[in-house]
């Protein structure tokens, strides 16, 4: 059984107990616990059940690494799902549950897949349910979301905060153990400004567990001198908990603290993400154990032989009572070692390595502890807990030569240094043959902006496992100078690489050695990957799912390469690794959303009038950034009723719109009129100062881009009026052409339409009202007349008045400063009270607009459509020999007198054809699929009229006026539809011009 | 993510902060141009594994174009420049040369 020790664990405060439960069984640990620790010292060994297979499953590791602990952790709102045990720290109060089985961890129906391993090889799913084809929807894919998934999703919405921030740095030191803290401490005492950051809340790394000593001292009183001088540097920021999780272009890298994980409802922010722009990287992030591969490895009570020795070391937690320890190297024997000192019995190392005659080995022999050579597992015993092993001689085919009784394995193939930020943006590595293992290649480093390294990897993580190289490699990584620190440890003899246990293993041993433990993948797995022609090591990995689980093949990936370099009878650097992804252990969604949400998910832009609409019952409608009223409810009215009485009122009488949001751009210069002539298709030089004119925009293509009034302010000063989605991007063309194309061209742009509210004032009534505002403008027919602008002032307030009209009313709309836009639309709405006035919204608008024939962007237009489809021939001129889209307007396709051009349609039952129908036609295309001839744009319920009209792109629309077409619906119904004039409504346009 | 030196502001930018323009030095072909110049002034676009030439508009900054030299393979960017120029100015074609011996060099 595993449990707390009576002494020792650096980690934990024994008067500091914390309560915790686990399945709903209350617990104790000690502050300084992580959750794993706190299992172990419970005897907590099995915490899950894999995903495939529904195997019982222990800890393995004792950090980022661990593939097996995953739970659900908290409860209601913070419930979170697959939070790895071995990287939680302990808190009074925690709670967790197992994941992946059902009814119960200990006993799971789901097991019976075990049953059925051997049914269930690599590439299972892919050859199971691909037929027949029709069962993958309705049977096969109900199946296996049934059975699949790690954990479940919480409910509730979360109800912490978490943020983002950034920072800056010449150096960004990642891993806090001692090569970490040796390279920070020579950037910094260099003056560079460093961040120095660890993913655990503890710091030290190995060297503190190992007992190594650093500058004659022990490692822990090192690690804490070091942190002191850090911390005292004011060009260095020093950050626990904090794990970097991946590294982009021109030394980005992105850092994921875990402030609150621990003291969860505190108030502070849960997670904050990082965003540091690095001048270098120096990656001192260590080295992972690797897993052996023998039979059974993956019985609860079989750990890394590293993460025993922390549990011990750290937390005074005795993982077993009879250890059994197998390794390929000396480094294993450190684990028997802390075993022995803490009073625990090791029955026996196993080393697969004949000769074994090393310094450590040594010290293990004195302590009277076995050590037996050339000896490999050939199976462990136990089911939800090891029992015992089974040894036999390594260079076999697994015959038992004896059986030892234990409760736990540590196992050590080797180390693997954690080259992920050396790799996430290029880096690339190569293969160690001494150590069997990859390194990375400084001649292939990552490079920056300047074309140079931008990171250099130091210590374990530049494969320097032994603590003297390590520091010498990180002191110089750091910058250096001086003498680096030193370090004292026992010598190491050579490993001997060892990928499978024995290595003669037959079928049957295989298929039960674990490469990946979280995905269930086997050596038998890759074995047969390999046979069935798969040689990319990528494929390889999504064929069977090796390292695709969500530790990401931390502790199963070189293991699974060597496998396949095996079976594919080539060097382990030919069959090279997989690429390394960030994130480098999961962060979570909500960091990577930060602040952005709700409110704050987007900016919104307000007009000046935006409460009064709120208060007014506006019906909101997202228009870009912009929110404007869709129309405004009164109390019972629907949405459909309300859009017509604003439509009735405003034609009958008087209606208000909130037009601020429409683009206001001045232009202006000595070549101001030259520039205009090249950005709309009309000629607007020639526009005489006080008036106005209808333009439009296009592309270079001649497709339409934009339109709006336009209206000469002075000599040299043009008004351009885009649409409310248009303006920030119209502005930034007419800078584009500006900056890149014309700039000897003496112009000015300034995107004004924040600056101004503007109203318009629309119906029969607008005159009226405006003049009982009073001013000193004269707003009859003949002084301010259609198409003309005017400014002065209306009640009291500064106000340029362009009589122009949207809707086919008489209509003003009236630009007031921003800051008095609210005024003086409250002005309006009380002097229009005897008009009954109403506001209205952009429904009505649209409406109002389809009732003229007047065109909207983005309904007429959808980036394929030029002017003369709209029948807009009369917006461009003729005269200029160049403008933005002239060129696209005359290729072939756009000249063809065959094109979808602008008519109305008209329901003879008045009904409303629905929104984007097509017209079909006769035959099929290529596609097999039915042939068109128009499409509807634009489609309303008129209330002038009280009928439905349409607006549509029709083959040759405009010479088949009166021709009756057959529109089907997506309702299933078919819409009779009449070719008529796009204008419904007073097309002399007697009403605006009164 | 990029960093490009906006040569109008004097700002480091970072990508978010700049807005793409494509392919920089295109000549514009306009009425009476040949469909052929006229299609490859629409469509036709480099898109090389090396020295590259770009527009970018410090949009969240001083809203100006400018030009930058890179390498898409790399990133490496070899400089930034005015948008008020024909072609890349001399001293960044040396400097690429310095680093890319076998770049073809630009042309128009
Ligand atoms: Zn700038």
């Amino acid at each position: 059984m595993s449990t707390r020790l009576a002494q020792g664990g650096r980690l934990i405060d024994r008067q500091k107990p914390l309560r915790f439960t686990f399945n709903g069984l209350p617990m104790e640990g000690y502050e300084g616990d992580t959750m794993a620790a706190a299992l172990l010292a419970n005897d907590r060994m099995l915490v899950g059940r894999s995903f495939k297979y529904h195997r019982p499953r222990g800890i393995v590791a004792s950090g980022a690494e661990e593939p097996n602990a995953l739970v659900g952790l908290g409860e209601g709102a913070r419930f979170e799902p697959n939070q790895r045990v071995t990287t939680t720290e302990l808190f009074d109060g925690a709670s967790a549950i197992s994941q992946n089985h059902w009814p119960s961890l200990d006993f799971d129906i789901g097991a019976i897949n075990a049953r059925l391993a051997r049914f269930l090889p690599a590439g299972f799913y892919y050859k199971m349910f691909i037929h027949p084809r029709p069962f993958w929807k309705h049977v096969y894919e109900p199946f296996i979301r049934q059975s699949a998934g790690l954990g479940r999703a919480p409910k509730d919405r979360d109800p912490d905060r978490y943020e983002q921030a950034y920072g800056f740095c010449d150096v960004a030191v990642v891993g806090g153990g001692v090569a970490g803290l040796a390279a920070a401490l020579a950037a910094g005492r260099a003056g560079k400004r460093v961040w120095l950051m660890e993913q655990a809340a503890h710091w030290g790394g190995r060297a503190v567990v190992d007992g190594v000593t650093v500058d004659g001292a022990a490692a822990e009183d090192w690690v804490a001198a070091a942190l002191a001088e850090l911390g005292g540097m004011a060009n260095v920021r020093v950050k626990a908990r904090t794990m970097a999780a991946g590294l982009y272009d021109h030394g980005y890298l992105l850092a994921y603290e875990r402030i609150a994980d621990h003291t969860p409802g505190d108030g502070r922010p849960r997670h904050r993400l990082w965003r540091i722009r690095a001048g270098q990287v120096i990656a001192a992030t260590g080295a992972i154990e690797r897993p052996l591969a023998f039979a059974g490895n993956d019985v609860p009570g079989v750990m890394l032989a590293s993460a025993v020795r922390d549990y011990a070391v750290n937390w005074a937690v005795s993982p077993g009572d009879r250890t059994v320890i197998v390794t390929n190297n000396d480094d294993a024997y450190r684990t028997a070692l802390a075993l022995a000192d803490a009073g625990l019995v090791v029955p026996a190392v196993v080393d697969a390595r004949a000769c074994v005659t090393g310094a450590l080995p040594q010290a293990v022999r004195d302590r009277g502890i076995r050590v037996l050579e050339g000896r490999g597992i050939a199976k462990v015993k136990g089911g939800k807990r090891v029992t015992g092993v089974a040894i036999c001689a390594q260079a076999g085919e697994g015959s038992v030569l004896e059986e030892i009784g234990c409760d736990a394995v540590a196992m050590s193939g080797g180390w693997s240094p954690v080259v992920h930020l050396w790799s996430h943006c290029g880096g690339k590595l190569a293969w160690d043959e001494a150590g069997a293992m990859f390194r990375p290649d400084p001649a292939r480093p990552p490079t920056g902006a300047d074309g140079a390294a931008m990171v250099v990897a130091a210590g374990a993580a530049n494969g320097h496992l032994q603590a003297a190289d390590c520091l010498a490699d990180a002191h110089a990584a750091g910058g250096g100078t001086g003498a680096a620190p030193t370090a004292v440890t026992e010598a190491e003899a050579p490993l001997e690489p060892v990928w499978i246990m024995p290595q003669g293993a037959g079928p049957a041993l295989r298929a039960k050695m674990w490469l990946d433990y979280q995905n269930d993948v086997k050596v038998s797995d890759v074995q047969l990957a390999a046979r069935e022609g798969y040689e990319s090591v990528e494929h390889t990995k999504r064929y069977t799912t090796l390292g695709m689980a969500t530790d990401q093949g931390k502790l199963s990936n070189i293991n699974g390469l060597a496998v396949l370099s095996e079976a594919l009878h080539q060097p382990i650097p030919a069959t090279g690794t997989t690429t390394f992804r960030p994130p480098y252990t999961p962060i979570s969604l909500a960091a990577i959303a930060g602040e952005a949400k709700g409110e704050l998910f987007q900016p919104l832009r307000r007009t000046p009038m935006h409460d009064w609409h709120e208060a007014h019952g506006a019906y909101w409608e997202p228009v870009g950034h912009w929110r404007r009223p869709y129309c405004y409810q009164r109390s019972g009215e629907g949405i459909e009723d309300a859009v017509r009485r604003e439509v009735r009122n405003t034609r009958n009488g008087l209606g208000l719109l909130d037009a601020s949001t429409l683009g206001k751009i001045v232009v202006k210069g000595p070549d101001a009129g030259r520039f205009l002539d090249m950005l709309y298709t009309n000629m607007m030089s020639t526009l005489p100062v006080g008036k106005c004119r209808y333009g439009l925009m296009c592309n270079e293509q001649g497709f339409l881009s934009d339109d709006g009034v336009v209206a000469r302010l002075s000599d040299d000063t043009w008004l351009c009026h885009t649409t409310s989605g248009g303006a920030d991007r119209i502005h930034g063309w007419m800078e584009d052409w500006l900056q890149c194309e014309w700039w000897d061209w003496k112009v000015y742009t300034a995107n004004l339409t924040e600056q101004f509210a503007q109203v318009a004032v629309v119906g029969p009534k607008a005159r009226a009202v405006l003049e009982k505002l009073g001013g000193d403008i004269d707003l009859s027919a003949a002084a301010l007349p259609f198409m003309h602008w005017a400014e002065g002032t209306l009640g009291g307030i500064s106000a340029r008045v362009f009589r122009i009209s949207f809707s086919g009313e008489l209509s003003y709309e009236i630009a007031v400063p921003a800051g008095q836009g609210r005024a003086f639309w409250e002005q309006l709405i009380a002097a229009g009270e005897d008009f009954g006035v109403m506001p209205y919204g952009t429904e009505a608008l649209h409406i109002m607009r389809a009732e003229k024939g007047f065109i909207m962007i983005g309904d007429e237009t959808d980036g394929t459509v030029i002017p003369q489809d709209l029948g807009l021939d009369w917006a461009i001129s003729k005269k200029k020999a160049d403008f933005l889209g002239k060129r696209g307007m005359e290729r072939t396709h756009m000249t063809d007198p065959n094109r979808w051009k602008l008519v109305g349609l008209e329901t003879p039952d008045g009904s409303v054809i629905p929104d984007g129908a097509y017209v079909p036609a006769t035959g099929v295309n290529a596609n097999g699929q039915k042939n068109t001839q128009g499409r509807v744009t634009s489609t309303y319920h008129s209330p002038t009229l009280d009928r439905g009209i349409a607006m549509a792109l029709v083959l040759n629309g405009p010479d088949r006026m009166g021709e009756v077409l057959d529109i089907p619906g997506i309702d299933g119904k078919v819409y009779r539809a009449k070719i008529v004039s796009p204008v419904f409504y007073d097309p002399e346009g007697e009403k605006q011009n009164v | 993510m990029l960093i490009l030196t906006c040569p109008c502001c004097g700002v480091a930018a970072e990508e978010t902060e700049l807005q793409p323009g494509g392919e920089a030095h295109l000549k514009r072909f306009g009425p009476g141009s040949s469909d052929d110049a006229f299609e490859a002034y629409m469509f036709a676009r480099a898109n090389p594994k090396g020295v590259h030439f770009e527009r970018w508009r410090h949009a969240y900054g001083c809203g100006k174009w400018f030009l930058a030299a890179r390498c898409t393979a790399t990133l490496e960017v070899f400089g930034t420049y005015s948008a008020q120029t024909k072609e890349p100015p001399a001293e960044i074609v040396t400097k690429i040369r310095a680093k890319r011996p076998d770049w073809a060099g630009w042309s128009a």
